[in-house]
């Protein structure tokens, strides 16, 4: 029953961006849900096993841009084998069989193969834009098809794929014709480029906005190119060694001059002595700076380009930088947003690189900290409890510490209080990883606290059932749960099956619960697929239901149980 | 939910400095339920396997520091970004920067790689014991030699010029020097005294 015609809601609804707000809308009436499924453009799928592809095209078929996210957050640290699924193929064959009008595919922790980058490419004549996360099984030839055929692509964006490279004649597949590219990320390929198809390709597309260059783009193809594209916004250096006395370095450094518009600087995934003073005149403008490929920037270098930054919102570094770095970052980096610190060397004994020290004063010194990843050697509970006085409007916060156990350095209790603190006083925050040693009590003040938590990441954690039922119960809007080594069993995993339907995910590995229990979990929820992952080379994993289980993947589904499951995954 | 009822009556409790003794009704809760202990864990662990539950919950307990073998999947960074970081590592290693070491009065030349060493101190170290002498302590801060030493390590750079080691940076040492001569001596007096 509706006070306006359709076209006029239609037109309400164009306002209505988010997708939750969408998702929202479309429970109003049917009416509504007829308008807003014909008028929703993008879609977002947070587990690609949740929905078949033809569901999502019959129900949008305006679909425009898709998003897909495949493996579980902790396959980034090995801990998935690479073949347990999320492949794009059946995505990209119903799509074009739906004869959707896809301009954008966003795709993170999938399996991509050439085979689909080609059908991709010659399916939708009006694709614009590409961006995979994290994803792999595709080679530069894949690249190739997607440069050949898609004449309107504007974006190319590959962050941190396991490429298999060809060497360099993908980028020589852009037509001459096609002038409309604004973003191309490359960064993470390891081969050779052709560097005058890398310069042709620059000089022909005026509206190049950001260009990410791999480490076999050298210093003088570099100049060549941003002296073609001056109006970059984004710049990612690949190899930044010469000579700084070498004509090669006076003009690169007169060429950076001119590139006034750069905010968001990556790269130097290698540097030469002596040659980052060229980079100096855009460092007062920069909002973004990442330097977390770069180790050859350290000591009194990176501080000396830190101590340019004074508009930087974001940025992610080595924790080589020290406690004394962060010193200086603290006392020049006053917008900061977002910082993430990783470790220079995972493995190294005793190197002791970033402390709680660093995290304080970053904390004092930058009040508008929202997001942090922090890797380091030791923290305190003080520390924490000052950090969050002085931060309370983290949104994310992630720490790590290296010894995944290891108690407050100073009094050597565990961390509980100071993660607690850091709920109690951080009312928005939605993602949080907690490290060191922690009881129960860490997960009681999550549960009571935490109101806004969206995804929790948990290792080496909690004494009893305790714990992962304090967070159960008192985060409502948990959607993603990860444990691993933590000694979490059946009976908190089954005192709320209904939990885990307001949930996308549950990961545990190396926890408590034991094939019996997670049996009686998938027998109670048939809507949920509980997926046992089982590496070892025992075939009998289906016996003994007093078993522990290694590992554990369990979400939420409207399909049922997936077809493509390799031998080692079991749906229960 | 009532079970929690208890728990969520502890609401009420603020939270404290490290030290501040909360009450004991949340240690009698968790140990109601307290599991038995953990089975020691089929992945590449160490030794955290020690430490059961009910140690864990005594706060007092310092563990002993895990070996540093590598647990799978820990520290949690993306395997891409660190097999990017180890292999810049392992190209480097790789290459090797050997220069000819003399020292005055010494019958014949040694060679070493530079690239093995991370800073001037190790070098300083490793020349020391290779020609069973003492440079005397090098001081980081004010670069110079306690100049009780009659030896002062010297370099000659891409420039051809004859360089006190440890003025520039490490790294762009590595990368200019030619190679390296211990003065002895007369020749030696006066270069780099640092004031102790």
């Amino acid at each position: 029953m509706n006070y306006f015609p359709d076209e006029v809601i239609e037109q309400i609804f164009e306002s209505v961006t988010s997708q939750k707000d969408r998702n929202a809308v479309s429970l109003v009436c049917k009416s509504w849900y007829k308008i807003e499924r014909f008028s929703r453009e993008r879609v977002f799928i947070g587990n690609c096993y949740a929905i078949s592809p033809e569901r999502v095209i019959e129900r949008f078929p305006g679909l425009k841009s898709l998003t897909l996210k495949g493996k579980p957050h902790f396959a980034d640290f090995n801990l998935v084998p690479h073949e347990w699924g999320g492949f794009l193929q059946p995505w990209i064959e119903a799509l074009a069989d739906g004869r959707v009008g896809l301009e954008e595919l966003r795709l993170k922790r999938m399996i991509v193969s050439d085979e689909s980058l080609e059908l991709l490419s010659r399916s939708f004549p009006n694709f614009k834009s590409l961006v995979l996360v994290s994803c792999e099984g595709f080679t530069t030839d894949g690249l190739a098809a997607i440069a050949a055929n898609c004449r309107l692509l504007k974006e190319l964006d590959l962050q941190e794929n396991d490429i298999d490279d060809h060497r360099g004649h993908w980028l020589s597949c852009f037509p001459e014709s096609s002038t409309s590219l604004v973003s191309l990320n490359f960064a993470c390929l390891k081969g050779e480029i052709n560097l005058p198809a890398l310069e042709r390709l620059v000089g022909r597309s005026p509206n190049l906005k950001v260009l990410r260059l791999n480490r076999a783009v050298p210093p003088d193809t570099l100049q060549k190119v941003l002296a073609r594209a001056p109006q970059l916004v984004d710049l990612g250096t690949g190899s930044y060694v010469l000579d700084p006395d070498s004509d090669t370095y006076n003009k690169l450094q007169a060429t950076v001059v001119k590139c006034k518009s750069i905010k968001s600087l990556s790269g130097f995934l290698e540097v030469g002595p002596r040659c980052l003073p060229s980079i100096y005149p855009i460092l007062e403008n920069l909002t973004s700076l990442n330097l977390s490929y770069a180790p050859g920037v350290h000591g009194s270098e990176l501080i000396e380009l830190i101590r340019q930054c004074v508009k930087l919102q974001r940025l992610w570094i080595l924790d080589c930088i020290g406690d004394k770095g962060l010193g200086v970052v603290a006392s020049t980096c006053k917008e900061l947003q977002e910082l993430r610190v990783f470790p220079s060397d995972p493995f190294a004994a005793g190197h002791a690189f970033v402390t709680e020290e660093g995290l304080v004063a970053i904390s004092a010194g930058c009040p508008k900290l929202h997001s942090l990843l922090y890797f380091c050697q030791q923290m305190t509970n003080a520390a924490l409890i000052t950090v969050a006085k002085n931060c309370p409007n983290f949104i994310r916060f992630r720490l790590c510490i290296l010894d995944p156990t290891k108690p407050d350095a100073v009094t050597m209790r565990p961390l509980d209080e100071g993660f607690g603190a850091i709920v109690q006083a951080c009312k928005n925050i939605r993602r949080l990883s907690l490290s060191g040693l922690l009881t129960d009590r860490v997960f009681l003040y999550i549960g009571m606290y935490a109101e806004q938590l969206e995804m929790l990441s948990i290792a080496f954690a909690g004494d009893s059932d305790n714990g992962m039922l304090y967070v159960l119960n008192g985060c409502k809007k948990l959607r993603k749960l990860e444990i691993r080594d933590s000694p979490f069993g059946n009976e908190a995993l089954l005192k709320d099956v209904g939990k885990y339907e307001t949930m996308r995910s549950l990961w545990m590995s190396s926890c408590e619960v034991t094939l019996g229990g997670c049996k009686a979990l998938a027998k109670q929820m048939p809507t949920l697929n509980v997926e046992i992952i089982n590496e070892s080379d025992q075939v009998e994993i289906g016996v003994d239901d007093e078993q522990r289980v290694e590992k554990m993947y369990l979400y939420r589904t409207l399909v049922g149980k997936r077809r493509d499951t390799p031998e080692f995954v079991w749906t229960l | 939910m009532a079970m929690f009822a208890q728990d969520l009556e502890a609401t009420e409790l603020r939270l404290g400095l490290p030290g501040t003794n909360d009450s004991e009704q949340n240690t009698s809760s968790t140990t109601l339920v307290s599991k038995s202990n953990k089975r020691p864990l089929q992945s590449d662990m160490n030794e955290n396997n020690d430490s059961s539950p009910a140690n864990r919950s005594d706060e007092q307990i310092s563990q002993p520091p895990p070996s540093k073998t590598q647990v799978v999947g820990w520290p949690p960074v993306r395997s891409y970004w660190k097999n990017c970081l180890q292999s810049k590592k392992t190209e480097a290693e790789a290459a090797g920067i050997y220069v000819k070491i003399s020292m005055d009065g010494a019958p014949y030349l040694r060679k070493i790689d530079l690239k093995v060493y991370r800073g001037y101190p190790e070098l300083l170290k490793a020349l020391e014991d290779m020609f069973k002498f003492k440079v005397g302590d090098y001081c980081e801060k004010k670069l110079g030699y306690n100049n009780r030493s009659e030896f002062v390590p010297t370099y000659e750079d891409k420039d051809g010029d004859w360089m006190l080691l440890g003025d520039v940076p490490w790294e762009m040492f590595i990368v200019s020097c030619k190679r390296l001569r211990i003065m002895k001596g007369s020749e030696a007096k006066g270069l780099g005294c640092c004031t102790p």
